[in-house]
């Protein structure tokens, strides 16, 4: 084995680099997960906890004032699959977009590929998801028991990858930018809830008159996988254009972010 | 064969930016838009410059050198951690590095759980802890804690625990900063034995510290680093010698006779100073250097049986030896006396003491004394306590004949 260690140049992607150290993704993962329940009484509980808690918040307050003819479906069902999605993203975007400087003294004493540190971040996410994908299942069953297993099964992937490509592209990106810029530990949270009023997570996009704001909402790779998985629920196949666009706006935000965090790499340690 | 490491002209620049933090603040950023394009007010600073020297395989390297001479920041290129400038590192083999211990622990998760997070960190596979991991237990010697949380470690099972992952590595290449000045003595021991199986094993250290004993103990061959630059290159009692004496000349170490209103006039002594084997003024030496002590005394009347009695004291002001040497006997020039005493080498442990001396006549009358002059360090040069370092185990050290 020879290897060179030179002066940082170019973009390079060393994937053979990021297998060999899938293991340590692997116990990366596994300990933000496991800390993550620690010492609490109700454990991954949490994960099914809070958006059911945030489903019966939203439909109590807002379900008899929305319109939501689009979808045919019952409210809780409709604010639930927004939420899903949306909780792999927020969760996801600032476990990542935090993860440089959380674990900055590891950064600092040891290498690794640092691409790593928010894989596993949003890879920890994905424990919360699949939790709360079984609640969202016994819901399902409970208001809507005629829904469209099949087409769930192939587009609940679709619109997952979608988001987790998102996901990871800005998660990288505000990573890399909170190394930099620790103005970005504040400007996460405040982003999430932003977007959140951005994405049609808790309305549906037909309440929205204005054409410019549904440009913006189209351009939004979130919603389009929310209205992938919502068509799906009825059975509904989307659009190719609408899938199309999404998977093309994700895979930018993906090379972008995922680009700007190898180009800055090299210096995390001298910053962190 | 070719060396298993080679640094070929390695540099390194930090750019010092003259604000608090070493993170830009990005309201400065927005408040300012034309500073994205302009350069900011910096200096650069070089921490290494022309770094070359090649290690064969099974060799062990000690790095030497003050704070600041740039150790850790070539420990950290050599682990990829931060990227050179310019200059290239051609390493054929796997390395691992252990700038600090437990890297990566966390207090929430349990003995176990660390072990594999851990190990998977300094870049053990699975199947290498699992296989090793009733090895590491024992190592470490917390069987019973196993599965409790780490922070209901005592400090000290802590970082057992840390050494004991870190000592079941087995990379071709080991780097080693400094960790192992921290944790008690007998621990020390054991990781220092399990080092040294491991460069007899024909693996590659890279190892800095402050201890030189260790170093001498541990080490072939030695780089003492300076300002960024290697200053000597060679084999390790050759470099830890020069650090030591480039280390210590700095501070002189010289009593001279202040008078005062009540001294005695008809002899006293008036000079006395710690000097190294080339003559200079010095108050650190190595264990395997003599140790020259010049005194100047001044003597106003006839000598008849007075002598001027030396003492070494501990850091307590227990007295290891004395010596007593009749006035008669020392060189005399005028009202001059001078005399120069050596302490045989391979003999003080290493440690720090101070000179008594005094001038008394045998009825007892005291002419001069002084006490807890005249401070030396004796440093360790590889004594076979190296190890403990800073730790009371005696004043001298010989060694006995067994049966």
């Amino acid at each position: 084995m020879e290897y060179e260690i030179k002066p940082a140049k170019g973009l390079q992607f060393n994937l053979k680099e990021l297998w060999d150290f899938r293991e340590l993704i692997y116990f990366f993962t596994l300990r933000d997960v496991k800390i993550k329940y620690k010492q609490t009484v109700l454990g991954a509980l949490w994960a099914i906890l809070q958006p059911f808690l945030l489903m019966v918040i939203f439909t109590v307050f807002f379900a008899a004032h929305l319109d939501i003819q689009s979808y045919n479906l019952p409210y809780p069902v409709f604010v639930f699959s927004g939420l899903i999605l949306w909780n792999v993203f927020a969760t996801g975007i600032s476990t990542a977009g935090n993860s440089m400087v959380v674990n900055s003294n590891i950064i600092k004493k040891i290498y690794f590929p640092r691409l790593i540190i928010p894989i596993s971040g949003i890879l920890g996410t994905l424990v919360d998801f699949s939790v709360t994908l079984l609640m969202f299942i016994v819901v399902l069953f409970y208001y809507l028991p005629s829904f469209s297993f099949l087409s769930i099964c192939v587009l609940l992937p679709l619109s997952l990858f979608i988001t987790l490509m998102t996901t990871f592209g800005a998660g990288c990106f505000l990573a890399a930018l909170n190394v930099k810029y620790r103005d970005f530990r504040y400007i996460i949270p405040f982003m999430i809830q932003v977007l959140l009023f951005l994405t049609p997570v808790i309305y549906p996009v037909s309440i929205i008159k204005n054409e410019g704001v549904k440009m913006l909402l189209n351009l939004n790779p979130i919603a389009g996988a929310i209205d992938i998985l919502r068509g799906a629920i009825n059975g509904t196949s989307p659009s190719l254009a609408l899938v199309g666009q999404c998977l093309l706006i994700s895979f930018i935000l993906f090379s972008v972010g995922l680009s700007y965090f190898r180009k800055t790499e090299y210096y995390f340690a001298d910053l962190a | 064969m070719k060396p298993i490491l080679e640094v070929q002209n390695i540099s390194k620049k930090f750019k010092i930016y003259h604000e608090q933090l070493p993170y830009e603040s990005l309201r400065s950023k927005l408040m300012n838009p034309l500073s994205f394009f302009s350069k900011k007010e910096s200096e650069v600073f070089w921490a290494l410059k022309n770094i070359s020297f090649n290690v064969n395989a099974g060799e062990s390297i000690g790095i030497i050198g003050k704070n600041g001479a740039g150790k850790s920041t070539l420990l950290k290129v050599l682990s990829k951690i931060t990227p050179p400038t310019e200059g290239k590192i051609i390493s054929r083999g796997r390395i691992a590095s252990l700038l600090e211990v437990g890297t990566g622990f966390h207090p929430e998760l349990t003995g176990r759980e660390n072990v594999y997070l851990n190990g998977s960190i300094l870049g053990m596979k699975q199947k290498e802890i699992q296989n090793q991991f009733d090895e590491i237990i024992d190592f470490a010697g917390i069987e019973k804690f196993l599965d409790t949380q780490l922070k209901h470690y005592s400090s000290g099972m802590q970082l057992r625990l840390a050494f004991a992952v870190a000592a079941f590595l087995n990379p071709e290449i080991m780097i080693i900063d400094e960790v192992l000045a921290v944790g008690d003595a007998d621990f020390q021991k054991k990781c220092i034995g399990k080092m040294e199986g491991v460069t007899r094993s024909g693996r590659t250290i890279l190892f800095v510290s402050h201890q030189m004993g260790l170093v001498n103990q541990l080490c072939s061959r030695a780089l003492l680093m300076n300002k960024g630059q290697i200053l000597v290159s060679d084999t390790t009692d050759v470099v830890t010698a020069k650090y030591l004496s480039f280390d210590y000349h700095e501070s002189e170490n010289i009593f001279i006779h202040t008078p005062k209103l009540t001294d005695n006039k008809e002899m006293f002594i008036e000079k006395v100073s710690t000097i190294d084997d080339k003559g200079r003024p010095s108050s650190v030496f190595g264990f395997n250097k003599e140790i020259k002590t010049q005194f100047a005394l001044i003597v106003n009347n006839k000598i008849s049986d007075e002598i001027l009695s030396v003492a070494l004291q501990d850091k307590y002001g227990n007295r290891i030896f004395t010596i007593h040497k009749p006035l008669n006997q020392l060189e005399t020039k005028d009202n001059r006396l001078t005399g120069t005493m050596i302490i045989p080498a391979n003999f003080i442990a290493p440690n720090i003491y101070t000179f008594h001396f005094a001038i008394v006549k045998s009825d007892g009358k005291v002419f001069d004394i002084h006490e807890g002059q005249c401070r030396i360090r004796i440093a360790d040069t590889g004594t076979p306590f190296s190890q403990y370092e800073g730790k009371d185990y005696g004043n001298i050290i010989i060694s006995c004949k067994w049966e």
